[in-house]
């Protein structure tokens, strides 16, 4: 009874199109089993020796260039997955063929065949640009990343003079274990939470509060006011951050100046640790207020006014209409945007990296500054000490929590929910 | 009546406490940016100046931006560097966006769910991190110091996001209109290009103008991919004037700065109310 599709299967298993051939699809299996000829001809050589470099990552130092081995290695593999998709599908669409067979159906001429391929391969076609692009700039840099982190890389073992080797959870091991790298990453994650923590609330609270003062009828000129209070969003970012790098410098900077006319002293804002971290904050509050006030406007004003009026007939003071009717509101609003601002200032590179250079040093530290989060002082890793795998281990310990956060956060949204994702 | 007297001078109170606030916060915002803007006019190099307003008005600053003895120095080159690597990258992530959100919106296909993950995942890697991984890819496909690869990298980075944002958009079009049309004997590129695309030109022009921006932002990738001085982006370029250990020249970082802040400052407050429409949507969907 089912003969056909069993077949097919096994054929399409041994060689592709062989299966199709046997379900009477001649011109279909032509083409299948010239493309399989190629692959067997052109790529699977190519294959085996980018796997051979992923795997091995070099054997003969100077000859073998480990890191070029290891970026082959992983487009190999990304072509690998494609071409093992093909050949699955060629397998399920022997085994769909055999059993249309089976039930008594003739094969599919070639012209509805090709009018089918069409119809269904439409949307790939649609996509496959924007997921090649993503594949190689976005996916492969991550993979890459990710792979270093379970290497030796570094000053020491760099190729070519050098070969890199796997070296499995060894690194991870090693930033909780050597007692300098532990404390410094102890001191740069505790200061990163904290700094992700108030940048998030600061910016949100006088976000929240300007929004508020603002939305009141009685004040003129609110639309000139609000446009003036948006200015530092509409400014590109790294001017603004420059240019008050400038005002807090501790000899020429303004700032310094003003506090000085006023009969204070002058403040070490990038020498002293305290003071640098206040001016990260703040600059970071003047660029990021904007944004958040922008948004609870927006909320505010679509809260439907019949909730207003009917707090009023109600007898509700203002005080009680603000903390039972709008704050909640906005808060329903924005908690998921909140949680993506807290994700996104843990990686808020621009700020401490323009802004002190993650300054200033402390003795002891391996290469983390004062203000260095996480992420700028991987990047110092990664630049200054040469320190790869090291620097890779860490970002992937910070894009597993920061991408669980983002998707579980994601999960919970309605535009989630609503969305049917059966494909 | 005595309740609503002193109720009325409760709220008297508050309007001119919110006058203050908002006094002192336009204060905050504009003393910086004005101090800025002044101090292009400066003379000397320096941030340092006795008075806000400059004494010596001159416009030697600007002057030497488009016109420099250090050969290095060249505005023109910068912005013309700036505007080609942003217009392009803002076309092809458009582009590329625009399909991409059709196909997630209007078909339901193998990989479709995997896909939508996969792009809310990755663009959460944050490019810093990335770094060694693109400077290595450039480098064997021999883009490195070349706009073509700064490119490439800007509009890959830029997909995930926008097709999240355009897919939401064509999802509230509503479907009927394209089974009308699909009755009426319309191809689904037809559907696309007559139907979808013109009425989804809202949120693609802000994608257009966000990757637009986006370009002129970047100081980090642009550092790192471009090494010429003659390739340099505004952001690279400006840098470079207050790097220096011992050669700040603040006044025509200033000059600089203003040069390339105020158009993108129009550009954006012009547009304010999309963006900010835009983001209301997207939390109140939340």
């Amino acid at each position: 009874m089912r003969k056909r599709a069993i077949f097919s299967t096994i054929g399409s298993a041994v060689y592709m199109g062989l299966g199709q051939l046997i379900n009477g699809e001649w011109v279909k299996s032509i083409f299948m089993g010239l493309y399989h000829y190629l692959i067997l001809r052109f790529v699977i050589p190519t294959l085996r020796q980018t796997w051979w470099g992923l795997i091995t990552l070099g054997e003969a130092p100077r000859q073998d260039h480990s890191i070029v081995l290891l970026s082959y290695g992983l487009v190999g593999a990304i072509v690998t997955i494609i071409v093992v998709g093909f050949y699955l599908g060629n397998i399920v669409d022997a085994y769909r063929g055999g059993q249309r067979r089976d039930k008594g159906h003739p094969a599919p001429p070639i012209r509805e065949t090709m009018k089918e391929m069409v119809q269904k391969s439409y949307p790939y076609f649609l996509v496959a640009p924007a997921v090649l692009f993503i594949l190689f700039t976005v996916l492969f840099p991550m993979l890459f990343n990710m792979s270093m982190a379970f290497t030796n890389y570094d000053l020491y073992n760099s190729p070519p003079a050098k070969l890199v080797s796997w070296v499995g959870f060894e690194n991870f091991r090693e930033i909780v274990r050597l007692a300098s790298w532990k404390r410094t990453f102890m001191g740069v994650l505790s200061w990163t939470f904290l700094w992700a923590i108030l940048s998030t609330f600061s910016c949100f609270l006088l976000g929240l509060f300007l929004a508020i003062v603002l939305n009141n009828p009685r004040i003129k000129f609110r639309g000139i006011i609000r446009t003036i209070l948006i200015l530092p969003w509409a400014m590109p970012g790294f001017i603004s951050i420059l240019m008050w790098s400038g005002f807090f410098n501790t000899s020429f900077g303004p700032i310094n100046q003003w506090l000085n006319a006023i009969g204070v002293a002058s403040i070490p804002w990038f020498q002293n640790v305290f003071w640098a971290r206040t001016a990260v904050v703040l600059v970071n509050l003047w660029l990021g207020f904007p944004f958040s006030m922008a948004l609870v406007s927006g909320v505010i004003q679509g809260i439907p006014a019949e909730l207003h009026d009917a707090a009023k007939v109600d007898g509700a003071s203002p005080w009680q209409e603000f903390t039972r009717i709008t704050l909640p509101l906005i808060l329903y609003a924005v908690s998921p945007l909140l949680i993506m601002q807290f994700a996104g200032n843990v990686n808020n590179f621009g700020v401490v990296y323009l802004l002190t250079g993650g300054g200033p040093p402390v003795l002891g530290n391996k290469g983390a500054g004062g203000t260095d989060i996480l992420i700028s002082w991987i990047f110092k890793m990664t630049f200054d000490l040469m320190k790869y795998n090291y620097a890779s281990a860490i970002a992937l310990l910070i894009f597993i929590f920061v991408a669980s956060m983002s998707v579980v956060n994601f999960l919970q949204t309605r535009a989630f929910k609503e969305e049917d994702m059966m494909g | 009546m005595r309740i609503s007297s002193s109720s009325k001078w409760v709220r008297n109170l508050w309007l001119v406490f919110s006058y203050l606030i908002l006094l002192v916060a336009m204060a905050a915002v504009l003393v910086p940016i004005l101090y800025i803007f002044f101090a292009s006019f400066n003379t000397g190099s320096s941030l340092y100046s006795s008075t806000m307003i400059p004494k010596n008005f001159t416009l030697q600053n600007y002057r030497l931006l488009f016109n420099n003895p250090n050969k290095s120095v060249n505005f023109s080159l910068w912005t013309v560097n700036t505007l080609k690597i942003a217009s392009v990258t803002s076309i092809a992530s458009v582009v590329l966006t625009s399909f991409t959100a059709y196909a997630f919106s209007r078909f339901r296909f193998w990989g479709r769910r995997y896909g939508l993950i996969m792009f809310l995942v990755v663009q959460m890697f944050p490019g810093a991190m990335g770094m060694v991984a693109i400077y290595v890819l450039l480098n064997i496909l021999g883009l490195l110091d070349t706009h073509l690869g700064l490119i490439l990298i800007y509009t890959g980075g830029a997909i995930p996001f926008s097709t999240w944002m355009a897919k939401g958009y064509i999802d509230s079009i509503p479907r009927s209109l394209d089974e009308a049309a699909l009755i009426d004997g319309a191809s689904r590129w037809q559907i696309y290009w007559r139907i979808l695309m013109p009425l989804s030109l809202p949120i693609l022009s802000v994608i257009a103008l966000l990757n637009f921006i986006g370009p002129f932002n970047d100081y980090l990738l642009a550092r790192i991919v471009l090494t010429s001085p003659e390739k340099r982006t505004l952001a690279v370029g400006l840098h470079a004037f207050i790097s220096g250990q011992f050669d700040q020249n603040w006044t025509q970082f200033a000059a600089g700065s203003m040069l390339t802040a105020i158009p993108i400052m129009i550009l954006f407050l012009s547009l304010q109310k999309y963006f900010i429409s835009g983001l209301t949507a997207g939390a109140t969907k939340g």
